[in-house]
């Protein structure tokens, strides 16, 4: 019965959704303020109906109804709870399901947040919102019904691929969503001012705070399912350049370029027509990403989901709504005049440099990956394109991105002089110097890392001469210095503080760059020496899960006969689904970790049995995700900036000045 | 600054850009694409000295040799087979869980002069009836899989796609 409501709930969507996409439009058209209010209400009523779907598919999952053909292949009576809940969306029924849950939840956001908004817009942003939902409800309705039942129903479900039960990958498919999902609102804002043909500091008013909260999101969403891989993978990295990976990248570059770009047409009126086409290509790559992770044409860990109805029917879908999107930029865009003419060097000619290298690197690692796509379909040659390309080919575009971040904040707008900025970052490139010469001749570091620890302290040092150059430190007394910094705008602290997020993850990566490992059998009670430590085996026993048997080996790391750690990797073989998974060791201390991965047990050259153990020395590994984290933390911070928050008469009264 | 300055500037800043990229891009694949070969490529012609490509195919039933040792450390020996040739692996690491016998495998590194593999890296990390699709193309291109009859034959079936000999 709930499931079959939960159907209905999706068909009822799908018809408000219809009515979303038209109605509010069509008022905005004819100026017919009843059709436009139309638009909340709709947005609304769409959010309730598809809260209620998606409740009805967790009540399924939570109850464990085999009927569902979708539980009976994702879910497990022997599973804990939390994972039976996440499993609701660990599978691609279900997580389009939490697609287009977001996306109406976003609506509905606009709706009930854009009262300040003038109504026309708002009216012609949700029917564009609606439009979205339409494509992608008709996609789970049409290719993916997560409710189809089966008959007989078996006993129990076939479990969720245990890689999957993890807390870091219930939270991350949610969060990355929320990314993907609030590019369509920049998408739907630039789509409304191309019908408009009208672009104003009030639509970067609005577009800024989406931009940055989606940025925020996806930052989160990539740094949790870059940690996921590194500790349930137990391949001792992070960051592989596989293609799933790479898809959720592109609109993080699209999107950085976007929200930067989105406070010069906030502040100065300038950068539309650029800020529109970012806006465009940031949902153009989230869309892609979408299509590519679940039409199964990429061969990766994630991709597990591979029918061509359903690569296809995403393709029709990306089609048009990007095609119809830039076919509306082409007609459009010459139409909107630039204003806010400003100098090459000046903040907004540095925002513009930013956009450029970011968009040149999204650039390069689109086509990176999509090229052995192509090369399968046209040449059919099979070939991949790893690692090495994408250091190769975005290290020397990253560089001079990174080295204009500490500089480009401390410009002036409009016009600035280049010198007295550098004179002001001084201490920062002799801190940065200093770092560099210490690596290399004190820490013994290669050239890379050590330059990746100079520019990550240039970096962190940059922020910080930003917000004490603010606070006027030099100019004034400490105490004023002190009490000034404090009052700084919320979006001040946040830049400097998503900036500083960037470096200390360039510091994480310099660090991962002078990781060890080392690959060792060892029989019980025998030791090895590793990264200065003494790595002893004490034995591998069998332990009992909940829904798994495992063996897990006892390692105690000693330095100078004191006992350090105690470690315990292990393998986990899981019954149902009769699959097998490693559970990797890790202690950290904060600026590094230990990492132990137990490999299979084997018959040494003196028959007695050895277990193969790899084991990684990995330098300030936590601070790839420690940095992340800040960058969100900037991002969130600079989104409770009293500008977003009271811009509401200056809204009205903008949308007073000019006609609609 | 006159705005056609202005927009002379954006597009040299803009051309400058994208010229690099579209140079970087290029460079970086002259040295970095990875092929792909299966065993009957390798036999048909002998792929260059010291480039890593992909090599796969299914590890053959009975092959894998878990003891001894290469280059002083812990190695797993195997054979990949897409049912016409053989290529004797040698691998250094922990092997991914999903690696069974008389499954498809994918595995990077470069081919010794001895003719013996040696992977850096063992990637089978898809569920026990997934078949690579490079894989089933090489299966295809053996001979040994027609796609008119139907999907590729169970992983668990070719298990004696070539006894061991």
């Amino acid at each position: 019965m709930i499931p079959e409501l939960g159907h209905f709930a999706l068909i009822l969507a799908l018809m408000v959704a219809l009515s979303q996409s038209i109605l509010p439009l069509w008022g905005a058209q004819t100026r017919d303020a009843r059709l436009m209010e139309s638009g909340p209400p709709l947005a609304l009523a769409q959010m309730v109906a598809v809260a209620a779907g998606f409740a009805s598919l967790l009540w399924a999952f939570a109850t464990n109804d085999t009927t569902v053909s979708n539980v009976v292949a994702n879910s497990h009576s022997a599973k804990p709870m939390i994972f039976k809940l996440s499993g609701a969306w660990g599978n691609h029924e279900g997580s389009m399901v939490l697609w287009v849950l977001v996306l109406a939840l976003c609506s509905a956001a606009v709706a009930a947040f854009g009262r300040d908004l003038p109504s026309a817009l708002r009216a012609r942003v949700l029917s564009v919102l609606g439009m979205i939902s339409v494509g992608f409800l008709s996609f789970i309705l049409a290719t993916s019904n997560p409710f189809d039942r089966v008959w007989p129903p078996p006993l129990d479900g076939q479990g969720l691929n245990p890689l999957l039960q993890d807390i870091g990958l219930a939270m991350h498919p949610p969060l990355l969503y929320l990314g993907y999902v609030g590019y369509a609102v920049t998408f739907a804002f630039a789509v409304a001012a191309l019908i408009e043909g009208r672009v104003d500091a009030a639509w970067g008013r609005w577009v800024r705070p989406w931009s940055l909260a989606a940025w925020s999101f996806l930052t989160l969403g990539i740094g949790l399912g870059s940690w996921w891989a590194y500790y349930e993978l137990g391949w001792g990295g992070y960051w592989f350049w596989d293609p799933v990976e790479n898809a959720s990248l592109l609109p993080w570059l699209a999107g950085a370029a976007l929200l930067h770009s989105a406070i010069v047409v906030e502040k100065r009126e300038a950068l539309k027509i650029w800020t529109v086409l970012l806006a465009l290509l940031a949902f153009a790559l989230s869309l892609l990403g979408t299509f590519l992770v679940r039409s199964g044409v990429l061969n990766s860990v994630h991709a597990f989901a591979s029918d061509p109805a359903r690569g296809v029917f995403i393709l029709v879908l990306l089609g048009i709504y990007i095609a119809g999107a830039f076919a509306l930029f082409a007609f459009r865009a010459p139409a909107m005049a630039p204003q806010g003419v400003f100098a090459p060097v000046s903040r907004e000619g540095g925002i513009v440099l930013n956009n450029l290298l970011l968009c040149s690197i999204c650039a390069v690692v689109l086509v990176g990956t999509l090229y052995p796509l192509f090369l399968d379909l046209l040449a059919g040659r099979m070939i991949s394109v790893g690692p090495p390309f994408f250091n190769l080919a975005t290290l020397p575009l990253a560089l001079p991105l990174v080295m204009a971040m500490a500089a480009g904040p401390l410009l002036a707008w409009k016009r600035a002089a280049l010198w007295p900025v550098l004179q002001r970052l001084w201490w920062a490139a002799s801190l940065a110097l200093l770092v560099f010469l210490l690596a290399m001749f004190l820490g013994g570091a290669p050239v890379m890392p050590a330059l990746g620890f100079a520019i990550g302290m240039w970096l962190i040092a940059g922020a910080a001469t930003d917000i004490l150059d603010r606070a006027g430190l030099g100019r004034t007394g400490i105490g004023n210095a002190l009490r000034r910094a404090r009052g700084l705008p919320r979006a001040a602290w946040g830049a400097a503080i998503a900036h500083a997020g960037v470096g200390v993850t360039v510091l994480g990566m310099a660090g991962m760059g002078m990781a060890t490992d080392k690959l060792v059998a060892l029989t019980p009670g025998a030791s090895t020496e590793f990264a200065g430590y003494e790595w002893r085996l004490d034995g591998v026993r069998d332990f009992q899960g909940p829904n798994y048997t495992a063996r897990r080996a006892t390692i105690t790391v000693l330095r100078d006969g004191r006992v350090v750690q105690v470690m315990e990797p292990s393998k986990r073989f899981f019954p149902i689904g009769r699959t097998t998974t490693t559970e990797t060791a890790i202690r950290t201390n904060g600026l590094r970790d230990l990492y132990a991965v137990l490999g299979e047990e084997r018959d040494g050259p003196d028959g007695r049995r050895e277990a193969v153990l790899r084991l990684h020395n990995n330098p300030l590994a936590p601070l790839l995700w420690i940095g992340s984290l800040i960058m969100a933390l900037g991002g969130g911070l600079s989104l409770t900036d009293r500008r977003v928050r009271v811009a509401a008469p200056a809204r009205r009264g903008a949308a007073q000045g000019a006609p609609a | 600054m006159t705005r056609k300055r202005r927009r002379l500037y954006v597009l040299l800043l803009c051309g400058i850009g994208i010229g690099s990229a579209t140079a970087l891009t290029l460079t970086a694949f002259q040295d970095n694409l990875v092929f792909f070969r299966s065993p009957s490529d390798i036999a048909a012609e002998r792929p260059p000295e010291g480039r890593a490509f992909r090599l796969g195919g299914l590890v053959e039933s009975g092959s894998v040799e878990r003891h001894g040792a290469y280059d002083g450390r812990p190695a797993i020996r195997f054979r990949v087979t897409d049912g016409q040739h053989t290529v004797p692996v040698v691998f250094t690491g922990v092997l991914p869980d999903l690696f069974r016998e008389g499954q498809g495998v994918v595995t990077q590194g470069v081919l010794g002069t001895d003719g013996v593999f040696r992977a850096r890296e063992v990637l089978a990390r898809h569920d026990e009836t997934y078949m690579p699709p490079e894989v089933a193309d090489a299966l295809k291109r053996a001979g040994h899989w027609n796609p008119a009859e139907g999907a590729p034959p169970p992983a668990a079936e070719w298990n004696t796609a070539r006894p061991r000999s």
